[in-house]
């Protein structure tokens, strides 16, 4: 077996030119597992921050099971769920990964809200009291905008995480960039070059992803650069 | 429902389940030991290092990159490279691949954090303990060191859930992986395994959980107290989310 695999090389980059096409839709795949997670991992998360802020108890009971689901290992969580929804069907796969996927997203991106909206100052909000602002109208003007630094860091982490445990949903027979990784393994002789891809491929679009983010960041809150810059 | 949960009940109770070559007993030890060894070897290399590239404020730059780096190499991806170049050597996959990805894994949470807490310590505190005459080895591990300690144990405590959840990935690689290897192994047979794969995950859950809050009271059995008061959660949630 070592001496077989001898002669494979590390990387083949006839093996790439041949599978572009694959290539792509592969990360298509990977683009849309993540983004699916994050959008509904956001309005959970921005429904159960809301919920904190307004009934302050709340937070560490919400807090406190976030952490939980975050604690468990994301094999597991895919496992516990598996038999319930059932492993034979693509939709059924795509649920679980889907279910574990939103549930990590949930602690970080809660806890950023929450962190980033009691850290505006209580002169902005007893400026914004004197100025007559209700508030609901508080919140979504002048609290929200305030906090979007710091709910946007935790965007980028939770971007982070999950793009690298939609590869771990390829066990499941998804697809995604972690279909090469582990494709790439379980051949007879181990072929490299398909798990270098999927890890090069998937490490790159998380850092274009956490780029990204962290542009339209900047451009939605100009005035921390101009503060910084003061 | 009560028929995979009978189905799960007889996964349990079958001859050598426990202390069989395959039993959970020594899959829990393999497990541990697995996420302990690279936790052990990850702290003894970066925690010496940041905390003294940070008393001398050099490599401020390579704080911040290694783990963002960190954080965007998927410890899936890692691992299963691990094996490759391992398998290339030679060399038996069930333990070193898993070692070596871990403790690259592990490193840049504890380095960060350990990095960021000794710079944040007040200036103020660290000038006092000279004015008080304290030699520069004894405003390292005598001040920065305690007072940075909350911000030091939670990047540890980082690495170790990372680390734990990543043990059950290995099983993809041999045999090995602890407990992963049942869930990873009933995956490979589809849906007929379902009470493996179930059983699995709870056995990994219950670990993984039961290993974190050990963490936790070593955390609080080691802060000294003084420091542990001034440690809010707000601490916490800044350096895991730095």
């Amino acid at each position: 077996m070592t001496l077989a695999q001898q002669t494979v090389p590390l990387f083949d980059w006839g093996w790439v030119g041949r599978n572009l096409d694959t290539i792509w839709d592969r990360t298509l795949e990977h683009l849309s597992l993540t983004g699916a997670a994050l959008l509904v991992g956001m309005a959970i998360s921005v429904a159960l921050a809301a919920l904190s802020l307004w009934r302050p108890s709340t937070y560490q009971p919400i807090a406190g099971a976030a952490g939980i689901i975050y604690t468990i290992p994301s094999l597991a969580v895919f496992a516990l769920i598996a038999p319930f929804v059932g492993i034979g069907t693509a939709t059924g796969r795509f649920i679980i990964a889907q279910v574990a996927l939103i549930g990590y997203t949930l602690l970080i991106l809660i806890r950023n809200i929450v962190t980033g909206i009691r850290s505006v100052p209580p002169e902005t909000r007893e400026a914004a009291l004197g100025m007559g602002y209700r508030d609901r109208e508080r919140l979504v003007r002048i609290e929200f905008p305030l906090a979007l630094p710091v709910i946007i860091a935790g965007l980028r982490i939770a971007t982070v995480t999950v793009v690298g445990l939609v590869t771990v949903t390829s066990l499941l027979g998804l697809g995604g960039l972690g279909f090469f990784i582990l494709d790439g393994l379980r051949r007879s002789v181990i072929f490299p070059t398909e798990i270098i891809v999927g890890v090069i491929l998937s490490v790159a679009l998380a850092a274009v992803l956490d780029l990204s983010l962290l542009v339209l960041g900047r451009a939605l809150t100009p005035w921390v650069r101009r503060g910084a810059a003061r | 429902m009560s028929g995979f949960l009978s189905e799960v009940a007889e996964w349990f109770s079958e001859p050598g389940r426990w202390t069989g070559a395959d039993g959970i007993f020594p899959r829990t030890l393999e497990h541990l030991w697995l996420a302990t060894l690279p936790m052990i070897i990850a702290v003894a290399v970066a925690l010496p290092a940041a905390v003294w590239l940070a008393h001398k404020r050099r490599a401020e730059f390579a704080a911040n990159a290694i783990v963002n780096v960190g954080r965007a190499v998927p410890s899936f991806g890692l691992l299963i490279l691990a094996g490759v170049f391992f398998a290339r050597a030679g060399v038996d996959l069930r333990f070193w691949p898993a070692v070596v990805a871990l403790v690259a894994l592990a490193i840049p949470p504890i380095f960060t954090n350990a990095y960021t807490a000794i710079v944040t310590v007040p200036p103020a505190t660290v000038e006092a303990a000279r004015g008080l005459g304290y030699k520069e080895d004894e405003v390292l591990w005598g001040i920065e060191v305690p007072v940075g300690a909350p911000v030091i144990l939670a990047g540890i405590r980082i690495s170790w859930i990372q680390v734990l959840a990543t043990v059950p990935l290995a099983a993809v690689l041999s045999s090995g992986g602890g407990l992963g290897q049942y869930v990873v192994r009933g995956f490979a047979q589809g849906p007929g395994a379902r009470a493996e794969i179930f059983a699995g995950a709870l056995l990994i859950a219950l670990l993984t959980l039961g290993a974190d809050r050990l963490y936790s009271v070593a955390e609080r059995a080691v802060l000294p107290a003084g420091v542990s008061r001034l440690a809010s959660e707000d601490v916490k949630a800044v350096a895991s989310a730095s």
